[in-house]
């Protein structure tokens, strides 16, 4: 199925330069955006978001005045802005474009589309040409890693990248003509369901879920979910119904909150549950709230998805419509509960359920100490359940079907199926659901994957394996994956990949705590160093010192998972790593004989005596 | 209250006490920059770092429960706070040399500590803003770590919430919350604690830089170790009594 987005729900292309009276007094549309979102301090990512597209940045004005509207701090929206990746103190062009930086992108061409696009546009990545018609910049991995290379425009995605194709965007852009009208094929985006299985297939007919757990009972349902062996599909596999049953314990308001932040290079697969099973997502975060009684549900998505937002919000008015939500949900006295959306803005680390709840709250994504667990004090310090997308999809199919069914399939400590996001190096990249317990050489098989130097399963937080490794299994147990599956074929550089991971972490640490804010930095460099051809060995003994203090001293997964691109392949493919380095003990971090190039071009000179070399 | 171990040596705790705690008022001294038992604690700085159980924990934020086996002064843990420390002296700006803050700097002091030589990793010599507008403080973010103490100093104890955190990552920066950004239109007093509380020399009140000279300054004299645990148990204490 090709999901096409309306080109009605594209917001056209203002045609004022910007939300300003004549005098350039933007304070009466900013006050008009912060009044509509309530003048709630927890609404301040969406506000900002508003403000971003309406006049491409954040003015200091602009911060001034959400500031004084909402009551907090002029330091929250100042750091807030600085924080996210599609939020901007600096103007940003009418056509805002950033490419993913996902090395499967990269692999399908991403460096020439980059090229050509900052040829034609006469622009340089990061950078707003001078008459601020146009910006492009690169952007972590977009979800669109099976048709890339992939793009986003003023927040809509661009797949399937070609030379030509940015040609005609170019040309668009030259013209100034609104996204609107720009050829809708531009924008579609294929679902590429290849394998189905328990979770996706049959989808589930709404209201069917609820109905029986009310039929079954609230109590009876969560121990069908507690016999169903379900764990978070996110990644770190916590028992749902433990969860579930932990946060009704608590007293107080509680809060369900669906984790759509999905960020980890190489998956999509919450997109397409989003695209084609949103009702079994919503109903069973209903379900969830049905079970640890919740009035306020929030999807939180990710920021690249934003054109999910108008299909989402309007199956959400169904539900209403259908007396699946709101008050009264199925004529059942006392069960009112709705679901929000709420927009992400660029940011990996708050798929960290913590750093999630503070960016709901309207803060910085920095992941919280715990304990506390969200569970106990979560949003606004309520008892919250937060789960990924596929387990609330999952959960929804338990609560129809029962515990056994979902049980009989998987393994002993890994029931039931997972959904994969598939990309790379094989013939048919989209979504498969398989069993637990399913070897990867069936699914690279099943994919039309040969002739591969390894997979990186559990995307760069995960782990990269080699070919002797394919008769592992998909696993909690063995191999864990949020559902990222990345091919690489013997054609690819293996430190290539490495060196592509270890930029995206840099660039999404969160900054908290010293060990992932400066290590992922010098970790990034060290490779850079190692990739170019200046490393020693003496650099290698600092890459695995470093990737050791990283993953055991950081303050969250994202720290902690950090250095498993580097020590995954450094485990595995030691003599290709030791090839590039040179024979010597010591090398500085820095071309010696370059930095005397302004000093040669002062003095005129080229001469022997005016280059340095190393004694080798 | 109950016991746990650190390193085998049995620790009485009060019951919500961190580990932190646990250790300050027994008098074993476990490093730290981000922590002031007088303020919220944050766990950002990661030089507490021990093993509970096995397990790596901040022992600032951790809270100690009955049975829990500690380690604390063990080779691997310095190794570890070893290179967070240069970790900072590498991210920032600084020059102990002619740095006013000498001996009497926490980073600094704990370089000692950990007998820090070096750092092993390049320098980054980020550019980073000098705030010197306000009459008697000076803001050199150069030195600032991001423990922000200073943070909760102002918003906790001031009741000003004068300063904040942007940016993301390596980028982060410390920024006052004012209309120009600047300190001096920011109403901050030199009487108020975030003047007072900063490890570094971040944040510094003018025209003290040399009334003691170096030589005789905290930590040329007593080793932070010391100075640390005299300085907070009896904040700890004061919190249970």
């Amino acid at each position: 199925m090709i999901f096409n987005i309306k080109t009605a729900d594209i917001e056209p292309l203002r045609e004022r330069a910007y939300g300003a009276d004549k005098q350039g007094n933007i304070d009466p549309l900013v006050k008009k955006i912060v009044k509509a979102h309530g003048n709630d301090p927890t609404e301040l990512l969406q506000i900002l978001r508003r403000v971003q597209a309406e006049y491409r940045h954040i003015p200091q004005r602009a911060v001034e005045l959400v500031a004084t509207q909402l009551g907090i701090s002029h330091g929250q929206v100042q750091g807030v802005s600085e924080f996210y990746s599609f939020l901007s103190t600096t103007p940003r062009g009418q056509y805002d474009i950033f490419l993913s930086d996902c090395i499967i992108d990269h692999l399908q061409g991403e460096p020439a589309v980059m090229a050509q696009l900052c040829n034609r546009l006469g622009v340089k990545p990061g950078q707003t040409r001078a008459d601020g018609r146009v910006s492009v910049d690169h952007a972590s991995c977009s979800g669109l890693c099976d048709q890339g290379p992939s793009g986003l425009v003023n927040g809509y995605p661009l797949t399937r990248l070609t030379l030509p194709r940015i040609d005609q965007i170019a040309d668009l852009i030259e013209r100034g003509a609104p996204l609107a009208t720009w050829p809708q094929e531009f924008f579609a985006i294929a679902d590429n369901l290849h394998k189905t299985g328990l979770i996706l297939d049959p989808p589930l007919v709404p209201g069917k879920a609820l109905e029986k757990a009310f039929a079954t009972g609230l109590d009876g349902t969560l121990a069908e979910i507690g016999k169903s062996g379900l764990r978070g599909r996110g990644g770190a596999g916590f028992k749902t119904a433990l969860k579930w049953k932990f946060c009704r314990e608590e007293a107080g308001n509680r809060y369900v909150v669906c984790n759509a932040d999905e960020g980890e290079p190489g998956t999509f697969k919450d997109r397409v549950l989003l695209q084609s099973h949103a009702h079994q997502v919503f109903e069973g975060m209903t379900l969830a709230a049905a079970i640890v009684d919740a009035r306020q549900g929030y999807l939180y998505l990710r920021g690249e998805y934003l054109y999910l937002c108008e299909p989402l919000n309007r199956i959400l008015e169904e539900r209403r419509r259908l007396g699946l939500l709101g008050r009264k949900i199925l004529g059942h006295k006392g069960f009112d509960f709705d679901i929000r959306l709420h927009l992400g803005a660029g940011a990996y680390i708050c798929g960290e359920e913590s750093a999630l709840i503070e960016s709901l709250e309207g803060k910085r994504g920095v992941p919280r100490n715990r304990p506390p667990y969200p569970v106990t004090q979560g949003y606004l310090g309520r008892p919250t359940v937060v789960n990924n997308v596929e387990t609330f999809a999952a959960a929804a199919k338990i609560a129809l079907n029962g515990g056994d069914w979902f049980a009989a399939v998987g393994t002993e400590k890994s029931k039931g199926s997972k959904i994969l996001s598939i990309s790379g190096d094989c013939a048919r990249p989209g979504i498969y659901e398989y069993p637990f317990g399913t070897k990867i050489a069936r699914i690279l098989e099943d994919c039309g994957a040969d002739q591969v130097i390894g997979v990186q399963i559990g995307g760069p937080s995960g782990t990269f394996i080699a070919p002797r490794e394919f008769d592992r299994k998909l696993a909690f147990e063995d191999l864990a994956t949020g559902g990222s599956f990345m091919i690489f074929n013997e054609n690819r550089d293996v430190l290539a990949i490495a060196r592509n991971f270890s930029h995206f972490f840099a660039h999404e640490s969160c900054g908290f705590c010293t060990p992932c804010r400066v290590g992922t930095s010098l970790l990034k460099n060290c490779l850079d160093k190692i990739c170019d051809g200046h490393g020693t060995a003496a650099d290698l003994v600092e890459l695995t010192e470093l990737s050791r203090l990283i993953k055991t001293a950081s303050h969250c997964g994202l720290g902690q998972t950090a250095a498993n691109p580097v020590l995954s392949t450094l485990e595995r493919f030691p003599h290709l790593y030791e090839r590039r380095l040179r024979e010597i003990s010591f090398q500085p971090g820095f071309d010696l004989d370059g930095e005397l190039e302004v000093a040669r071009r002062l003095t005129g000179r080229d001469d022997a005596y005016a280059h340095l070399t190393q004694e080798e | 209250m109950g016991t746990i171990t650190i390193d085998g040596q049995a620790i009485p705790f009060q019951d919500g006490q961190t580990l932190i705690e646990a250790a300050t008022e027994a008098g074993v001294y476990i490093p730290h920059l981000c922590h002031n038992p007088e303020f919220k604690p944050h766990g950002s700085c990661k030089l507490c770092s021990v093993k509970v159980n096995g397990r790596v924990c901040s022992a600032c934020t951790f809270p100690a429960a009955e049975g829990q086996e500690v380690l604390n002064d063990t080779d691997e843990l310095n190794e570890a706070r070893r290179m967070i420390t240069e970790m900072l002296f590498v991210e920032g700006n600084h020059f102990c040399a002619y740095c006013e803050k000498s001996g009497d700097c926490q980073l600094q002091a704990v370089g000692y500590f950990l007998k820090m030589t070096g750092p092993r990793f390049s320098y980054f010599y980020p550019r980073r803003e000098v705030d010197a507008s306000h009459r008697d403080i000076l803001l050199d973010r150069d030195r600032c770590i991001f423990c922000e103490l200073c943070v909760r100093a102002s918003r906790d104890v001031d009741g000003k919430n004068l300063f904040a955190i942007a940016g993301r990552g390596i980028r982060n920066h410390l920024i006052v919350n004012s209309a120009s950004g600047e300190l001096e239109d920011s109403g901050m007093a030199v009487t108020d604690k975030a003047a007072h509380v900063c490890p570094v020399g971040a944040i510094l009140i003018k025209r003290q830089a040399y009334k003691v000279p170096i030589g005789s300054r905290t930590y040329d004299e007593r080793s932070i170790s010391e100075v640390s645990l005299s300085a907070e148990a009896p904040v700890v204490a004061a919190k249970h009594d």
